[in-house]
């Protein structure tokens, strides 16, 4: 399987094309990066034509590619670097978290503005979901670093004595973060906060489909941090194809469960541990005896107030009893006002769908006949401006394509049942998701949703929120990924935990050593329990 | 291949049931394990000296032991690791409560390997159940007696609707290769994990890889001769003493400064008289190469003229019985086969350094291994070679043992492996660590939701912040 051909039968159908203009690679000269930074604000970014583009890639000398050579040129030379021990040293560290601190405060603005380039993301949105969080982690290992370093003391039995036992935290070495393009600029500096934390020299791949974030990214990691061990590399299936042909140490990705396999198998030839963070069609269930306004506020907030729908952990669908569903569309079509005024296209309050392909894509789930008359409100849209109104479509069909694919985008299928509790056979049906949702005041159906529902993560009565929570971890497990990491998880995930064993050169059990006899057996079999009873029995010839 | 698809099928119908998942379950299974190797003791004995010539000590130590002492430990603790562990709730989303709850991943597949066959297939099973998993278990073709053993008793004592054996060889583990686990667990050489990798990454399947490497002893300068006298003990229970170097962990190779070279042979040649007297192929006490393949493999390692030469003790084979001789070698050539692959015998190469602190540059030439041992009283050294060295574990002053240790996680590194077992981390490595929050209906904070305005933005920066005091005044109009 050629990773290339794989990659970039994917990454074609999501608008590389007219990103494949922005992939410049990593060696431009600094001077005339800037002149296209500037270029890149100043013409409006559009994916209709390339013609502004088209010239823009002229004035600018043809670059040599990032290519298998040039890849193994960077690992070689950020493996140098990590040999010599550098990133290793608290200091260094320290240093690292504390200028990506400096450069969360001092750029702030011209990432909302990558953001709203590639993503039409508000400004809010832009500061709670991506700024804030990085803001968090980044705080949080800055503080918790020292400790999080400390090797951890561990008890050992009889069956050593005497002895001591320690698991210590290193780093793993040289580390690969592909990153995706819903939520750029978080995605992309968690993972790295958390590699730097843990030690190691990393190298980051943004996604060319946020191709104003990606450019932002490769230039601030230039500014503010140490160029040796931290290094971005921008462009598509080519660039990762280079990359991921490399050995590294561990590889995070964030993407979709077809590219994660693709990186796995790659991933395989070195033997590299490797986290996925993947998506799925995170459910929520909706139960009748709940405070609806606020359910309904909390859904909209994980769906549509959240990148419209372009979010791995966003409400792909929800299911209700047959009952409950009038009641329930009601209130959504209420606080959906509330949210984004009468006229949803109109409203600053909401993202834009990211390309043309993508619009294309939902634009064929919705058109599909099989669903095309079940949208019960929305449905309008504007190709121009790549805008989707909030749609939600009732009782579709479980073999349409709405119900088979990660919708990642503002279209809602309801789907009802009879009882609530009908709703488990649905999602344990479909492959795991990185989330599940449930709203009820039921305490048993709490119980068993926890219990027989397997997930990433789940929310009760909220969404979202659980992503934001430190002391959780964020993960995925089947389709919706392996591994995890955020708080403390983030270190741990690019951290060898290191099992050491310190003993001594006194009481040397002549037991251990050949030649046999019964008397050691027994004497071993004692041992190895830990029981002192037997040892002594033993020891005297029981 | 039918059969294949029929017993995949029942496995995960089991599963699915939620048979697997009671504490119930779980412990009958664990104390099913116990009696198994209790009421088999004998004839797993009997197994191992067959496929490998072990000595019933070395069997108990390594195999029955270790199975016994796991499902023990399991037994008394697994209350404890089902439950959630609670995680702290940022004031913020009062009141809300936040856990992480281990879930069983479904339906494992462990493969087995041939050195240890029954504990590294037990060990792990033993990890398996305790998480609530349904098994497959493929035990190593190249020990046939004990897969056999397996194949035909496991199913005696365990629940087999939800535990098998699948037995076979390269053939039958493409096969289970092609289907839909939701876990693999691997021990065996890193080229084979490659290929388990490989295959694993079509169906996004998590996987455990134990593999090997070459472990090295690094030898310091002991003042005493009595604690040289016990570190070159230690070094020749931890080559030979393990499946005659048959193991994963055991010594592939010692460093040592060249002014002590001639003590270390000296001392090593007395202990492996005194351990397997005068004929070792006679003492009973050593296990055999295990098949054909691997004696022509170690034999070939010694091919090499220059190989030959450098050989100090030892080195005389015998095919009809896969007799190998405990076999030192004195500086082999760094290029030559024995120095770049995982040894996997009972041949011992003794490297020399000027200065013993070369070693940490030696070591990390080379892939990172799952063991390093050193035998040292320098704290000094100790705390480098700890710092500047990477591998799965690292043991101060002896062999072998840490991995008796359930508080130790056992597991490489780089080629060594990806992930661990043993006590608590075998539950963990067969379990899904599910984030779990809970929330009320109220409080409500407004400031969540659109349309989005400036007090919103105010709001939410403090709330980042976790400026409490910062949001009242907020609230209450005071903040500017």
């Amino acid at each position: 399987m050629n990773i290339s051909m794989e990659l970039l039968r994917d990454f074609s159908s999501v608008g590389a094309g007219a990103s494949r203009a922005f992939s410049y690679p990593f060696t431009r000269k600094t001077k005339q990066r800037r002149l296209s930074f500037v270029y890149l604000i100043r013409t409006s970014y559009s994916f209709k034509s390339c013609s502004a583009t088209l010239s823009l890639t002229a004035e600018v000398e043809e670059k040599p590619k990032f290519d298998v050579d040039k890849a193994a040129l960077l690992a070689r030379e950020l493996r140098k670097s990590f040999n010599s021990g550098r990133t290793t040293n608290y200091e260094w560290r320290m240093s690292q978290l504390k200028s990506i601190e400096k450069m969360l405060e001092e750029k702030e603005n011209d990432i909302t503005e990558a953001l709203y380039k590639d993503l039409s993301k508000p400004g809010l949105e832009a500061f709670v979901a991506e700024i804030s969080q990085v803001k968090s982690s980044c705080k949080l290992a800055l503080k918790e670093l020292s400790h999080w370093m400390i090797p951890e003391k561990v008890k050992t039995s009889l069956t050593t004595y005497p002895s001591s036992a320690e698991i210590v935290s290193e780093p793993l070495g040289v580390v690969l973060v592909i990153s995706t393009w819903n939520f750029p600029f978080l995605l992309s500096l968690d993972p790295v906060i958390g590699a730097i934390s843990a030690g190691n020299a990393v190298v980051l791949k943004p996604s060319e489909i946020a191709p104003a974030t990606s450019l932002l990214l490769s230039n601030l990691v230039e500014e503010y941090l140490d160029k040796s061990a931290i290094r971005v590399v921008e462009g598509s299936v080519d660039e990762t194809t280079a990359l991921l042909e490399q050995k590294w140490d561990k590889i995070l990705y964030t993407g979709s469960a077809r590219v994660g396999r693709i990186v796995m198998a790659a991933a395989a030839k070195h033997l590299t541990p490797v986290i996925l963070e993947l998506g799925g069609k995170c459910p929520a269930v909706v139960d009748s005896n709940i405070n609806l306004q606020v359910a309904v506020r909390r859904i909209i907030y994980g769906k549509w107030a959240c990148n419209n729908g372009q979010a791995c952990i966003g409400v792909d669908y929800i299911i209700t009893t047959k009952d409950f569903a009038p009641k329930l569309i009601d209130a959504l079509r209420y606080e959906l006002e509330q949210f984004f005024g009468k006229d949803p296209m109109e409203s600053k309050d909401i993202s834009r769908i990211v390309s043309s392909s993508q619009f294309a894509r939902l634009a064929r789930l919705m058109d599909d006949d099989l669903v095309s008359d079940k949208i019960v409100l929305g449905g309008q849209r504007d190709v121009n401006q790549l805008k989707i109104a909030p749609t939600i479509l009732l009782d579709v069909p479980e073999d349409a394509q709405i119900m088979q694919e990660e919708i990642f985008g503002p279209l809602m299928p309801i789907l009802t049942v009879e009882k609530v509790e009908d709703s488990f056979k649905i999602i344990q049906s479909k492959p795991k998701p990185l989330a599940a949702y449930l709203f009820t005041n039921d305490e048993q159906l709490k119980k068993n949703f926890v219990q027989n529902i397997p997930s990433g993560g789940m929310l009760i009565n909220d969404t979202i929120l659980h992503v934001a929570t430190d002391g959780l971890p964020f993960g995925g497990v089947g389709e919706s990924g392996m591994g995890s990491y955020h708080g403390k998880f983030s270190f741990d995930a690019f951290s060898h935990k290191k099992a050491v064993l310190y003993r001594g050169f006194d009481a040397d059990a002549s037991i251990r050593y050949p030649p046999y006899t019964t008397q050691k057996q027994r004497l071993l079999k004692a041992v190895i329990n830990g029981d002192i009873v037997s040892i002594i029995l033993a020891l005297i010839g029981w | 291949m039918e059969k294949l698809e029929n017993s995949l099928g029942e496995l995960r119908q089991c599963f699915r049931s939620g048979r697997t998942r009671s504490v119930a379950w779980r412990k009958n299974q664990l104390r099913a394990v116990l009696k198994l190797i209790h009421d088999k003791e004998d004839v797993i004995f009997e197994v191992l000296q067959q496929d490998l010539g072990k000595h019933p000590v070395e069997s108990y130590r390594d195999e029955i032991g270790v199975v016994k002492k796991s499902a023990n430990y399991a037994l008394s603790n697994i209350k404890k690791w089902m439950a959630p562990k609670k995680q702290h709730v940022p004031l913020l989303f009062f009141p809300s409560k936040g856990e992480v709850l281990p879930e069983p991943y479904g339906v494992v597949l462990i493969f087995g390997s041939w050195n240890f066959p029954i504990s590294v297939a037990l060990d792990p099973l033993i990890g398996a159940i305790s998480a609530g998993n349904a098994v497959v278990i493929k035990p190593s073709e190249q020990a046939p007696a004990c897969s056999s053993f397996l194949a035909n008793i496991l199913p005696l004592y365990l629940d087999d609707s939800a535990i098998k054996v699948i037995l076979g060889g390269a053939y039958e583990s493409e096969q289970l290769l092609q289907h839909k686990w939701d876990k693999i667990f691997f021990t065996g050489s890193p080229r084979v994990a490659s290929q388990v990798m490989t295959a694993a990454a079509k169906h996004l399947t998590p996987v455990t890889l134990e593999l090997g490497g070459k472990c090295p002893a690094i030898l310091d300068s002991l003042s005493s001769p009595s604690d040289m006298k016990v570190a070159v003990k230690r070094i020749v229970g931890g080559k030979w003493g393990a499946c005659n170097g048959q193991a994963c962990i055991g010594i592939d190779y010692v460093l040592v400064e060249d002014k002590f070279k001639s003590t270390l042979i000296e001392i090593l040649q007395k202990f492996i008289k005194k351990f397997y007297g005068e004929n070792p192929r006679n003492s009973g006490s050593i296990s055999r190469i295990i098949n054909k393949n691997h004696f022509e493999r170690l034999r070939n390692l010694l091919e090499d003229p220059v190989v030959a030469d450098s050989i100090v003790h030892g080195g005389s084979l015998d095919e009809e019985t896969l007799y190998i001789e405990p076999t030192i070698l004195l500086n082999p050539p760094l290029n030559a086969d024995i120095m770049n692959e995982e040894i996997f015998g009972p041949l011992l190469p003794i490297i020399t350094v000027d200065n013993i602190r070369e070693s940490i540059d030696f070591i990390n030439s080379r892939p990172k291994p799952l063991a390093i041992y050193a035998f040292t009283k320098d704290e000094t050294f100790k705390r480098q070679i700890l710092a500047e060295t990477s591998s799965g574990s690292v043991t101060f002053n002896d062999v072998l043992v840490q991995f008796l240790c359930d508080a130790l996680p056992f597991g490489g590194v780089g080629q060594s492996g990806i992930g661990r077992y043993h006590g608590k981390y075998s539950f963990d490595t067969f379990s899904h660590e599910k984030a779990v929050m809970q929330r009320a209906f109220f409080p409500e904070l407004e400031p969540r939701y659109p349309p989005w305005n400036e007090f919103k933005l105010k709001f939410i920066r403090l709330a980042y912040n976790f400026d409490y005091l910062g949001i009242l005044l907020l609230m209450l109009n005071l903040k500017r």
